[in-house]
């Protein structure tokens, strides 16, 4: 195996072939990246549905509810095969990238409703009080008072989720996403040593998540200490 | 749109996809034993061995958390044959599972031994207890209560990582939806089932965690 | 017609009731003082008038008109006339004392930005801490949280200021800071309704005191009445064991 995989070395790394890969990597990162911004919005949007109290938005509430638990509990590869052929149902030609990131945004947003609903519940509810006895409504208590709050809990588990679902988006390879794992496949087919076009490939997800865990390992310390500040 | 939904025709595979559910369990359940193994002396070798073999225990962590599972399995089973190992598919996703797992697995138990303070065992000590007896009665029942979250968390996440083994053509619950929908191409239908099975699956693993956990080891913890 | 009138009110915390019947009257400018054993109810009589506790019976009136708190309306417009002080200070981590003061003056009351600021500064100088403008809570003492708290209450111009305990949760050598605060106020016109154990504070600046036991209302009266000559014999066995400290 050693001998095949230096025989190859050379003609492995050509030019295109590590623009290749490098373009693989960029695809992966904005997966995830874009995947898990769009999933924060609506995630949030999620949590502050599921914290509102008036008898008319119950079913919304329902809504959320259900949502939320469902896609946490589903594997990444089947809400990746439903929304494939939820799109290919209805007919609308969207490329298989835009599957793999409607997919990202719908887990993504169930795992951070999750971890906003957290990070809310974390304010102490004497603040929700103090804001509601001076007349603040929903909107503008979550604005001003809970979120600055709340966001150094909700930032570090939300980051985290973002690097861990960089491995995740592995599997878009399966509908034909030029990620990494599937330019490893691409150069295996082409003739390659497997152990050569996977095990860069291992290597180049190392090199993506390691340094981002860190950072948010780096991040959640900082915050932490932050939030003794005075103390 | 121009697809309409028939479960009909998918409901009469239920029971094709629950086989299909048993299989995952059981290769989610092997692969956490085989894990828990590598765990165990990972943690160990962590916490008690010497500079050398702590750090290969680091790398062998950090490369298994920061990779995905689905390119570990590739490689054990494409890169292996070319050293002379063949693998075939339900070798090779036992495998990476059970590698991965100990990865994780490790990091999780050896959390469970720091978290064991030198007063609990010294007061064990006092009671005239061996260090067997210490294990048995101080040790392991501390362990268990404070890594049991975790644990269970692993093990669902794991339970739904089986799926990832239908591309290798293992006909565990994925694998067998993608069977039905070759076959009846009512692609909706069958994986919305198999989605509400997976859910179930999770569920009832974590009700059955929840009770294990509450009857044999006094841990509190919710579903949803 | 009295100012604020409650009127045989229940409230529960769970299933325990909390407020059994409580009736009680005040007049415009009177410092009532409510004082019993822990789990009166006191405090959550405070609460109940500001909506954090739901009334399960009874009526409260204020100038006559009944406030629904089950109506969104009827409680916003309570809660713009009430102002409340907690035990636990409940300031705002994420804002200066002088935000914690100006906030619902400007984003709720929608009163003009530079005018809310001059008055924050006058009343945090008011209660001492006109040193201490731009500090955050937990750079701030107990009793320093606790003044910046009552500003915030005094700045929302409130008819009927409420203090729930508030020299409660302060170290000893903290509460005269807070007592000669409320003390100023008490001076000035003002309908107040104040919680505490402080029995000579109580004793000294109240117009009215009213003793609560398990939920209800003992006795009500003039403080020297109430606290050197009470006519219950739970008022009694309360005030003995508090005086013999």
């Amino acid at each position: 195996m050693w001998d095949r995989v230096a025989e190859e070395l050379p003609r492995f790394f050509t030019y295109y072939n590590v623009v290749f890969f490098l373009k693989a990597m960029f695809t992966t990162f904005l997966l995830s990246l874009i995947g898990c911004v769009l999933g924060s919005i609506f995630g949030g949007l999620l949590a502050v549905i599921k914290i509102t109290k008036s008898k008319v938005l119950w079913p919304l509430r329902a809504l959320a509810l259900v949502y939320v638990e469902f896609f946490r509990r589903i594997p990444f590869l089947v809400t990746l095969l439903l929304i494939f052929f939820f799109f290919q149902a209805f007919g609308l030609e969207v490329s298989v990238f835009t599957v793999a990131l409607v997919s990202v945004w719908v887990i993504a947003t169930a795992f951070i409703a999750e971890i906003v609903r957290s990070g809310l519940e974390a304010v102490p509810t004497t603040q929700w009080e103090a804001a509601a006895v001076m007349n603040f409504n929903l909107l503008q208590t979550l604005g001003t008072v809970i979120l600055p709050q709340a966001w150094k809990v909700i930032l570090p588990p939300a980051f985290s989720f973002f690097v861990l679902f960089i491995k995740d988006t592995a599997l878009a390879s399966q509908i034909g996403v030029v990620e990494l794992t599937y330019s490893a496949k691409v150069l295996n087919n082409k003739g390659f040593s497997a152990a050569l076009a996977f095990g860069v490939v291992l290597l180049l997800y190392y090199i993506l998540s390691y340094p981002l865990a860190k950072f948010g390992a780096w991040m959640e310390m900082k915050l932490e200490i932050s939030k003794h500040r005075s103390m | 749109m121009n697809y309409t939904i028939h479960f009909s025709q998918v409901v009469e595979y239920i029971p094709y996809l629950i086989g299909g559910a048993w299989i995952s369990l059981q290769v989610a359940f092997l692969a956490f034993c085989g894990g828990m193994v590598i765990g165990l002396f990972g943690a160990m070798a962590k916490t008690f061995g010497g500079v050398i073999i702590r750090r290969v225990v680091d790398a062998y962590v950090s490369f298994i958390t920061n990779t995905p599972q689905l390119v570990q399995i590739y490689f054990l089973y494409f890169a292996l044959p070319e050293a002379g190992i063949v693998l075939d598919s339900y070798e090779a996703v036992l495998l990476g599972m059970t590698l991965n797992a100990g990865g994780y697995l490790t990091e999780i138990q050896r959390a469970g031994f720091l978290s064991v303070r030198r007063s609990e065992l010294e007061a064990a000590e006092t009671l005239g207890m061996n260090l067997m007896q210490q294990v048995r009665y101080v040790i392991l029942p501390h362990i268990m209560k404070v890594l049991f979250p975790s644990l269970s968390n692993l093990y669902i996440l794991m339970t739904l990582g089986t799926s990832m083994a239908a591309i290798f053509g293992l006909e565990e619950l994925t694998g067998r939806a993608l069977n039905i929908n070759a076959e009846t191409f009512r692609s909706i239908e069958v994986f919305s089932l198999t989605a509400v099975l997976y859910f179930f699956v999770t569920v009832a693993a974590s009700l059955t965690l929840l009770f294990v956990g509450r009857v044999f080891f006094r841990v509190k913890g919710k579903v949803f | 017609m009295k100012y604020l009138s409650i009127d045989q009110c229940d409230a529960y915390y769970g299933k325990l009731k909390v407020l059994d019947c409580v009736s009680l009257d005040i007049e415009k400018g009177d410092v009532l003082s409510l004082i019993g054993p822990s789990g009166s109810g006191k405090s959550t009589l405070l609460r109940v008038l500001v909506g954090l506790n739901k009334p399960a019976a009874g009526r409260i009136l204020l100038e006559g008109q009944e406030i629904d708190y089950q109506n969104k309306r009827s409680l916003k417009r309570a809660r713009d006339r009430f102002a409340i002080v907690f035990q636990q200070y409940n300031l705002f981590q994420n804002m200066t004392a002088l935000k914690n003061v100006t906030i619902a003056p400007v984003k709720i009351q929608r009163r003009p930005k530079k005018e809310v600021e001059d008055e924050a500064v006058a009343l945090l100088n008011k209660v001492g801490l006109g040193e201490k403008l731009k500090s955050y809570p937990d750079e701030l003492s107990g009793g320093q949280q606790q003044r910046v708290a009552i500003a915030r209450a005094l700045a929302l111009k409130p008819e009927i200021l409420l203090l729930d305990e508030v020299t409660s949760a302060l170290d000893p050598e903290l509460i005269n800071e807070v007592l000669d605060t409320i003390r100023l106020l008490t001076q000035e016109t003002r309908t107040m309704i104040i919680v505490s154990h402080e029995m000579s504070f109580v004793r000294e600046v109240s117009s009215k005191v009213a003793f609560m036991d398990a939920g209800c209302i003992l006795e009500v009266g003039e403080p020297r009445l109430i606290m050197e000559n009470p006519g219950t014999d739970r008022a009694r066995e309360f005030m003995t064991k508090i005086l013999h400290h």
